[in-house]
C-alpha cells in the first residue's frame, strides 16, 4: 500500500488496537503507544515492566550482559553459572563474527556452563563455580575469564564476584570477573546492557595504558559486529586514515578495552546499550563522546564528516570527501536501480534500543516510509532525545541497577579540547552527547510504541499491510503467515553487513528482493478466484 | 557485494584438550537444553493450547527463539514476567494477572503452565496458586489450567517433555471410564511434525481411533492460511487427554524412559498404574525391527493384518537395504542427541551394517547404555569395533572422542557442524535443534517409510563422499 490517503488514521487505529485489552491493560498500554509529532515530541512510556501474560519480544538481563555486550569478544572466556538452558540459548545465537589473530584465540564458538543441579541450589554452587573458572583457566590459559549469574545464583546468594576475585588472585595472570546479570533484574534486557558497561569499566578499561599509535584516535561504541557491520566500519576508517582504538564489542579483544581510554574520541553508535561507558570515559579520562550513526549511506558520511569537524584537520576533512565521494558513487547507483521500485512503500521496524531509529535511514535512501516503529528495551531518551533524561522518573527496577561513582583520574585524566576549540567547535554548531532520539526524525503522524505486543503487532499489520516488517526471528514467521516478508534486524536473515557505504548496497538490494516477493500472489489456488469455471471443468 | 567473512571461518578453533572424565565441572558445549523448553513443546501438541512459563521473561523468549528457528513457525510462549521484588514476595500475583491477559486476549481451550529454576527455587507452589485461580474464577468457564514441574537444573529437554505429558495425563484424565474398543493412546516422544503425521496415518490404517499426546503436526508445522490465527489450528483436544482412560493400551517410544517407581516415570506407565490401561513400552520404531515391533503391536491390538501398503514400505525398505549395503557397510559413525533418539537410529545403523561405534547424548537416563547395546548387539553382529555409549556428556567431550575414533559419517543435530567440518565427514540432521537446514519439521525418520527415507539420505551422503574424493570422478558408482 502506498497510497497515504488510503491509510488508516493513526489516533483511531490506536485505539481500536486498546479496545481489545482489559481496561487496566488497556490504560498501561495506552502510554507507550503515541503518535508522533517531531515539532513538539510527545511523552512516550518506555523502560516499565512488562505486563504478564502478554507475549513481549523482549529478554532479560543476563540476555543483554551476557549475549549482547561481551558476547562478541573473543579472548574472553564466557562462564554462565547457572542451569543449562541460559548458556544454551545464548551460544552464538546473535550471529556476531569476528577474526581472530594469528594467534587464533577465539572463545566464541564455545558455550561454558557450570550446568547447575539440585544438590548445588541446595548447597551452592561457588565451589562447582570455582573448579569451573579452575578447568577454563587450565584448558585455555586465557588473558580473561567473566562469569555471569542466572536467575537461581542471586537466590541462593552464590558470591560471584567473591569467587572471581579469588581465582584473579590465585591466577596473577588471568583477569577473572563476575556479572550479577541475573534474569529478573530490570525489566528487560537493558538493565544488562547497564550492568555489563559497569563491570567492564571497573575491571577492564584502563588497564592497560601502552601508546596506540595513529593521529585520530576513536573507539566505537555499540557495534557489535552483526553480520560484519564491523568489518566494514573497519574497513572505511582505515580508508580514512583514522585509528580504530577498540570497539565495544565487536570483532574486538580485551587488551583492546583495556586500551580504550588512549582514545581521543568516543563515537556511540547503539546508545542504549553503552552510553553509560561513554560518559565513565568522559568523566575519568576526559574522552568526549559523539553520537554517530552508520546504518544508511547518507547517515555514515554525515558521521564521517563529523569525526573529522572533531578533529579538525584539514588534511582528515579532504581524505574523508574523498571517501565519501568514491564509496557514494556506486552507492547512488544501486540506489536509482532499486528505488523505482521501493518507492513510496511503507516498512515498520520493532526492534532493538537503535536499530528501529537507524534503520528508518536506509529505507528512506530507497524512498520508503516508516509507517511505525518501537523498540523493545529502550528508554524514554531514546525515542525523545536526551534532553528528557532529567525527567526520566527512576522506578525500583532501574534503581536496583547500580550506578558507579566516578571521578576524573589524577593520572590519567585529559581535557582532549582547549576551552578555545570547544568555542570554536560550538560556533560550527558541533554537538557533544546528542543524542536527539527516533521521533525527532519521524514523520508528523507517524506511530511510535514500545515493547509491542503481539496483538498490537497483528493490528498495525492489518491496518498498514507494509512492504516490509522489522524485527526478528521470533515474529518473522508470524509476520509472514499475515502475508508480509520480515526482515530480521537483530541477525539480519544470516546476511549482511548492512553498515556503512557496503553495507547500504547490501541493504537496498535486499529490501528491493523482499518488498518485490511474488510468492504472495501465489496464495489464493485458480478454484477459488473462479469457482464456477473449476465446476464447469470438473463437470465436463 | 561485499562478503561477509563466513561466520565458521572467522571462529577460527583453539584446539581442546579436555579431559574425558564425567567429574568435571564446568560443561562445555553442552548436548542438552532445559526442561521447560521440552514442556513447552509438549503443550504446543495440544489443540487452543498456549504455554506460560512461570517465572522471568527471558526464558520464554529464549526457548521461543529456539523453537521458532528450528520450526520455522510462530510459537508463541507467555510468561508471567517475574521482576526483581517476585523473588522476595512470591509471583502469585503475576502469575494471575498473566492467566487473565493470557485468557483474554488469547482464549485458549488450554494453557500449558511451567515452572522455570527461579520460581521453583524460591518454591512456588504452583498446584496451590491454580486451585486459588480457579475457586476465585468460579463463575466464569476457564480453559484447562495443567501445571508441570520443571526446574532447569534438573534432567534435559527431553525430561520436561515428558513431565509435561505426564501432568497432562494426570491432572486432566477422567476417573471412572469404561473401555472403548478401538481406542488406543501414543506417546510418542519428542519426535518431528513429519513424524506425528505418519504415525497417525499409520495407526488409523489399522482402523484404531489414535489419542496422540502430544500432537503438533499442525501446530508447529502449519500451512498458508489468508487468515492469520493467534492459536494455531491442529493438536489434540483437552477432550480427548481427558478420555485418555478410555483406550484399550498405550503406546509408548522411548527405551530409555523410567522404568521402576521412584524414577520419573513416563506418562503411559502413569496411566497403566492409576487408569488400568496396558502400557505398550517400544523403542522409536527407526529400522526395521523397532518399526516391526511397533507395527506387530498395532496389529495385535487391532486384531488386524498389517495393511498391504505398509507391508510393500517393508519389502521396499529391505530392497533399499539391499540395494545400498555395498555403499554402507563397514563404515562408522557417530551419534548424539536426545537419548531415545539416539538408541532408535543406532538399532537402525546396526542393520544396515553401519557401526554406531559412538553414540552419546546429554541425557541422565540410566537405561541409555543398556539399550544401545540391546538394540545393536543381538544381529550376530560382525562389528570388530565396540559400540560406546555414554551420556551425560558435552559435545567437547563427545567430540574429543569422535576425533580420535575417525568415524566416516557424524547423525545429530545442527550443532555437530563443527565436527563435521572439522574431520571433513557429512553430519546427517536429525532431531533438535536443526538450525542450519530448512524443513527440520518435515524430516521423516519413523516407520517403514521414514526410515527408508533416512536410509537414503545416508547412503546418498557416503556416496558424494566416495564421488568427491575420487581422483576419477565416476559418474557411476
Amino acid at each position: 500500500m502506498s497510497n497515504k490517503e488510503k491509510l488508516p488514521e493513526t489516533t483511531a487505529m490506536l485505539a481500536d488496537i486498546l479496545k481489545s485489552y482489559p481496561p487496566k491493560v488497556a490504560r498501561k498500554r495506552s502510554k507507550s503507544m503515541v503518535v508522533n509529532d517531531p515539532e513538539t515530541i510527545p511523552e512516550i512510556q518506555a523502560n516499565v515492566r512488562t505486563i504478564p501474560g502478554i507475549i513481549t519480544q523482549r529478554g532479560c538481563c543476563y540476555a543483554g550482559c551476557k549475549g549482547v555486550v561481551l558476547g562478541p569478544t573473543r579472548d574472553i572466556v564466557n562462564i554462565t553459572h547457572g542451569p543449562i538452558g541460559c548458556g544454551f540459548y545464548s551460544w552464538l545465537t546473535r550471529r556476531n563474527q569476528t577474526r581472530p589473530d594469528a594467534d587464533g584465540e577465539n572463545y566464541m564458538p564455545y558455550c561454558f556452563s557450570t550446568d547447575m543441579q539440585d544438590d548445588n541450589i541446595v548447597f551452592g554452587g561457588e565451589k562447582k563455580l570455582k573448579l569451573a573458572i579452575q578447568e577454563a583457566y587450565d584448558l585455555f590459559h586465557p588473558k580473561a575469564i567473566a562469569v555471569f549469574s542466572t536467575c537461581p545464583v542471586g537466590l541462593i546468594g552464590d558470591d560471584v564476584h567473591a569467587a572471581a576475585k579469588e581465582m584473579k588472585e590465585k591466577f596473577g595472570d588471568c583477569n577473572v570477573f563476575a556479572f550479577s546479570c541475573e534474569g529478573y533484574k530490570g525489566v528487560s534486557q537493558s538493565a544488562g546492557h547497564h550492568i555489563a558497561n559497569n563491570q567492564i569499566f571497573k575491571h577492564v578499561i584502563g588497564r592497560n595504558s601502552k601508546k596506540v599509535k595513529g593521529k585520530f584516535k576513536i573507539n566505537m561504541l555499540g557495534e557489535y559486529n552483526i553480520g560484519g557491520d564491523a568489518f566494514e566500519l573497519e574497513r572505511i576508517l582505515e580508508k580514512c586514515g583514522i585509528t580504530l582504538v577498540s570497539t565495544f564489542s565487536g570483532n574486538s579483544t580485551i587488551t583492546k578495552f583495556e586500551q580504550a581510554h588512549m582514545a581521543d574520541l568516543n563515537t556511540v553508535m547503539c546508545h542504549r546499550s553503552i552510553n553509560y561507558v561513554a560518559d565513565m570515559l568522559e568523566k575519568k579520562y576526559g574522552i568526549p563522546w559523539i553520537k554517530v550513526n552508520f546504518i544508511g549511506a547518507e547517515a555514515s558520511a554525515k558521521s564521517l564528516r563529523k569525526i573529522a569537524q572533531y578533529f579538525d584537520d584539514e588534511e582528515l576533512k579532504n581524505k574523508v570527501e574523498e571517501v565519501i565521494a568514491e564509496e557514494m558513487a556506486e552507492v547512488t547507483a544501486v540506489a536509482a536501480a532499486v528505488k523505482p521500485r521501493t518507492e513510496g512503500k511503507l516498512a515498520m521496524m520493532f526492534v532493538g534500543g537503535s536499530r528501529a531509529h537507524h534503520y528508518q535511514e536506509l529505507f528512506s535512501e530507497i524512498g520508503m516510509k516508516t509507517i511505525a516503529a518501537g523498540y523493545e528495551f529502550a528508554h524514554r531518551d531514546d525515542y525523545e532525545g536526551r534532553r528528557v533524561i532529567p525527567n526520566i522518573q527512576v522506578d525500583a527496577d532501574s534503581r536496583n541497577i547500580e550506578e558507579l561513582h566516578i571521578e576524573a583520574d589524577a593520572k590519567e585524566y585529559l581535557a582532549r579540547k582547549t576551552p578555545e576549540e570547544l568555542a570554536k567547535l560550538e560556533k560550527e554548531g558541533f554537538t557533544f552527547h546528542d543524542y536527539e532520539g527516533m521521533m525527532a526524525e519521524m514523520a508528523k503522524g507517524t506511530l511510535v510504541i514500545d515493547d509491542i505486543s503481539h496483538h498490537e503487532m497483528e493490528k498495525l499489520i492489518e491496518a498498514y499491510k507494509p512492504a516490509v516488517f522489522c524485527a526478528g526471528i521470533k515474529e518473522k514467521y508470524c509476520v509472514q503467515k499475515m502475508g508480509v516478508p520480515l526482515k530480521q534486524l537483530h541477525s539480519y536473515d544470516y546476511s549482511g553487513p548492512y553498515a556503512g557505504f557496503q553495507g547500504a548496497i547490501n541493504f537496498y538490494k535486499e529490501i528491493d528482493r523482499m518488498a518485490g516477493s511474488k510468492v504472495w500472489s501465489l496464495i489464493r489456488p485458480p478454484w477459488q478466484n473462479s469457482p464456477e469455471l473449476f465446476a464447469e471443468m470438473a463437470d465436463a | 557485494m561485499i562478503k561477509s567473512a563466513c561466520d565458521e571461518d572467522c571462529r577460527a578453533t583453539v584446539r581442546l584438550k579436555i579431559p574425558d572424565a564425567s567429574d568435571v565441572a564446568a560443561l562445555t558445549n553442552p548436548c542438552k537444553l532445559c526442561a521447560p523448553l521440552g514442556a513447552c513443546v509438549a503443550f504446543k501438541g495440544v489443540e487452543g493450547c498456549i504455554p506460560l512459563i512461570h517465572g522471568s521473561q527471558g526464558c520464554a523468549t529464549y526457548i521461543r527463539r529456539y523453537l521458532i528457528s528450528h520450526f520455522r513457525e510462530p510459537v508463541d510462549i507467555a510468561s508471567s514476567c517475574f521482576v526483581e521484588s517476585a523473588t522476595v514476595f512470591g509471583g502469585a500475583n503475576l502469575f494471575n494477572t498473566g492467566l487473565d491477559n493470557l485468557i483474554s486476549q488469547y482464549r485458549p481451550k488450554m494453557v500449558g503452565i511451567c515452572t522455570n529454576c527461579l520460581s521453583e527455587t524460591i518454591g512456588e507452589d504452583l498446584r496451590r496458586m491454580l486451585q486459588d485461580y480457579r475457586i476465585e474464577h468460579k463463575k466464569e468457564v476457564l480453559p484447562a489450567l495443567v501445571a508441570a514441574s520443571t526446574p532447569s537444573y534438573t534432567g534435559t529437554h527431553a525430561d520436561g517433555f515428558h513431565i509435561a505429558v505426564r501432568s497432562m495425563l494426570a491432572e486432566l484424565s477422567l476417573p471412572g471410564l469404561e473401555k472403548v474398543k478401538g481406542r488406543v493412546n501414543l506417546l510418542p516422544g519428542f519426535v518431528s511434525p513429519g513424524d506425528l503425521d505418519h504415525l497417525k496415518e499409520v495407526i488409523t490404517a489399522f482402523g484404531l481411533d489414535p489419542m496422540v499426546l502430544p500432537d503438533y503436526s499442525e501446530t508447529l508445522d502449519g500451512g498458508f492460511q489468508e487468515e492469520y490465527s493467534k492459536l494455531p489450528e491442529g493438536g489434540t483436544p483437552v477432550e480427548r487427554i481427558k478420555r485418555a482412560p478410555e483406550a484399550e493400551a498405550t503406546i509408548q517410544f522411548g527405551r530409555a524412559l523410567a522404568r521402576e517407581e521412584g524414577e520419573r516415570l513416563g506418562g503411559g506407565v502413569w496411566l497403566e498404574r492409576s487408569c488400568g490401561v496396558n502400557c505398550y513400552r517400544l523403542g522409536m520404531p527407526i529400522g526395521l525391527r523397532e518399526s516391526d515391533e511397533f507395527f506387530h503391536t498395532l496389529s495385535m491390538l487391532s486384531g488386524k493384518p498389517v495393511p498391504a501398503r505398509y507391508k510393500s514400505e517393508r519389502s521396499r525398505l529391505l530392497d533399499s537395504y539391499v540395494d545400498g549395503h555395498k555403499y554402507l557397510f563397514g563404515k562408522r559413525a557417530v551419534v548424539y542427541g536426545d537419548e531415545d533418539m539416539v538408541i532408535g537410529l543406532a538399532s537402525f545403523l546396526a542393520e544396515i551394517g553401519v557401526n554406531p561405534v559412538l553414540c552419546a547424548s546429554g541425557g541422565i537416563s540410566t537405561h541409555f547404555a543398556d539399550s544401545v547395546h540391546a538394540v545393536t548387539r543381538n544381529l550376530g553382529n560382525t562389528f570388530d569395533e565396540p559400540v560406546t555409549a555414554i551420556n551425560d556428556v558435552d559435545f567437547d567431550r563427545i567430540f574429543a572422542r569422535a576425533e580420535k575414533l575417525k568415524p566416516d559419517l557424524i547423525i545429530g543435530s545442527s550443532k555437530g557442524y563443527k565436527l563435521a567440518r572439522d574431520l571433513d565427514i557429512p553430519l546427517i540432521r536429525c532431531g533438535f535443534p536443526i538450525h542450519d537446514r530448512i524443513g527440520a519439521q518435515r524430516i521423516l525418520h519413523l516407520g517403514y517409510r521414514g526410515t527408508t527415507a533416512l536410509f537414503d539420505i545416508i547412503t546418498n551422503a557416503l556416496m558424494q563422499v566416495k564421488q568427491d574424493r575420487s581422483p576419477l570422478g565416476y559418474k557411476y558408482i
